[in-house]
């Protein structure tokens, strides 16, 4: 019962700062309630026992990735009001139909789930690792090795590619 | 409850120590006035800081204003959570154990609320809406940034030594090892040292606070209890640095020679003794440190950052996995 009103609370919140974050004028508040925004994220893995995973969110996304937000956002200045767009009413056609896609893909995927039973959860029991990190870079190496090792490589051609991208003279 | 409020003592009479060790430094008394030999300056500060006016610049930002020294506030108070002060201990007939929680993750819930602080910072600078605090606080957050790499880094060594995250398992296994990591581990303690010298912008890593340069630093507009905020955040992260220095390299509770027979004696001394000892040691060279060496200039502490510092730790890291993988 405590569980589910604390993640009724922390749906509501995400889903409320998430409007926040693209309603709001001031692009360093817009940036700020994201920050809030990945930490109630946090909060949700925390509820569901997933303490490493929680951790690497605060650390990864707000402790990291949107401090560099808030600098490009601080560095270009964004004082200046936003030019008018050029044909307003195309757009919201498109964003109407875009909405109105995913819509019919989560109903999809809803009306499907309830159909299906519940996919076997493969039993913790089989690890020899107790503990949330263990458990999480055991899999990691056992199971996902493959998948583990291709995301990595990604990021270190997104690296290569960036420095490649800055400095013109190598 | 009970670390809360002892946290913010320390930090006051942090400030008041230093004051008096710098002026012992430079041949002088330091605070002398309040209370035999200015004990009682603390105090005085904090119901000076109190009832000083709280003035708001008409162009900053108001939310955003008010709100960035309570983030850089409440990470450097959160943190000690999981700091571990010392074992079990038996008082007044209960088990009580001197730490407030042994979360599996520990060692990466301080690296991630400490990185949450650097908001403080840099809203503090932008929020002001002044030239010198926006320039002071994206030099806080750059350096933040580069010296939090070195710093983790070095921790995942001593994560490779202790085989956990947590932080009461990380002392026992000092304990079972026979040695401190300091010993095992001197690349990591020096790097370490340094990063958070650096971290909590402290000299001679205090750029952001260059008054010759900046006048002030990020906290230039503001005044009474919220500048209070800043400096009391900038104390309490000296001392989590510290406890976490103990905690990892420095054995925490454990006293010196954990398994040394002939001094068991020293076990009457409680063990959060030997802990609070070693912290003050690392805050006493802290103070030390600024009272000695002059301030680094900026290219010169990115490049000892990104091109000494993270390379360096980097290279410890593979040292410790090649001695661990053949030890075994």
């Amino acid at each position: 019962m405590a569980q589910a009103i604390a993640f009724y609370f922390i749906a509501a919140c995400i889903l409320g700062f998430a409007v926040l974050v693209i309603s709001t004028k001031d692009t360093v508040h817009s940036v700020l309630f994201l920050v809030l925004d990945f930490l109630f994220v946090a909060a949700l893995y925390v509820l569901l026992g997933a303490q490493f995973v929680a951790a690497i969110q605060v650390l990864v996304y707000a402790g990291g990735i949107v401090v560099l937000y808030l600098f490009v956002v601080m560095l270009v200045n964004l004082k200046r009001p936003p030019e008018a767009h050029q044909d307003p009413r195309r757009r919201t056609m498109l964003g109407f139909l875009l909405a109105a896609a995913v819509l019919v893909e989560l109903g999809a995927i809803a009306v499907y789930g309830y159909g299906q039973p519940a996919p076997i959860v493969a039993p913790a029991a089989a690890m020899p690792v107790t503990g949330n990190t263990e458990q999480v870079g055991w899999l990691l190496y056992t199971s996902y090795l493959i998948p583990f090792e291709i995301a990595s490589m990604l990021l270190l051609v997104a690296m290569i590619g960036a420095i490649v991208l800055a400095k013109r003279e190598l | 409850m009970i670390v809360l409020n002892a946290t913010l003592v320390a930090v006051t009479y942090m400030v008041l120590l230093e004051r008096k060790v710098i002026a012992w430094a430079q041949s002088r008394l330091g605070p002398m006035r309040v209370g035999p030999y200015g004990i009682l300056q603390p105090v005085a500060d904090a119901v000076k800081l109190m009832i000083k006016e709280d003035i708001t610049p008409v162009r900053a930002d108001p939310w955003v204003f008010t709100a960035a020294p309570i983030i850089s506030m409440v990470p450097a108070l959160i943190v000690y959570a999981v700091i571990p002060f010392g074992p079990e201990v038996r008082l007044f007939g209960r088990q009580v154990t001197l730490y407030i929680t042994d979360i599996n993750v520990g060692l990466l819930y301080i690296v991630s609320v400490a990185s949450v602080g650097v908001y403080g910072i840099i809203l503090a600078g932008y929020a002001s809406n002044s030239k010198y605090p926006l320039l002071a606080s994206l030099r806080a957050s750059a350096q933040l940034i580069s010296y939090e790499v070195a710093v983790t880094l070095t921790l995942v060594s001593v994560i490779m030594m202790a085989g956990s995250l947590s932080m009461v398992s990380i002392v026992r296994a000092q304990q079972s090892t026979h040695l401190w990591y300091a010993f095992v581990q001197p690349v990591a303690f020096l790097i370490f040292f340094i990063g958070g010298l650096a971290e909590t912008n402290r000299a001679p890593f205090d750029l952001p606070e260059a008054e010759q340069e900046l006048t002030g630093g990020f906290h230039t507009e503001y005044s009474g209890m919220r500048f209070a905020l800043f400096f009391l955040a900038e104390y309490a992260n000296m001392i989590v640095v510290s406890s976490v220095a103990t905690t990892l390299f420095l054995g925490g509770w454990l006293r010196p020679f954990p398994n040394v027979a002939f001094l068991g004696f020293l076990d009457v001394v409680p063990a959060w003794t030997w802990f609070l000892i070693k912290s003050f040691v690392f805050l006493y060279i802290f103070i030390w440190v600024r009272a000695t060496l002059p301030r680094y200039r900026y290219d010169q502490l990115m490049r000892l950052g990104w091109k000494v510092l993270i390379p360096l730790a980097i290279a410890n890291l593979v040292v410790t996995g090649i001695v661990k993988v053949l030890m075994v």
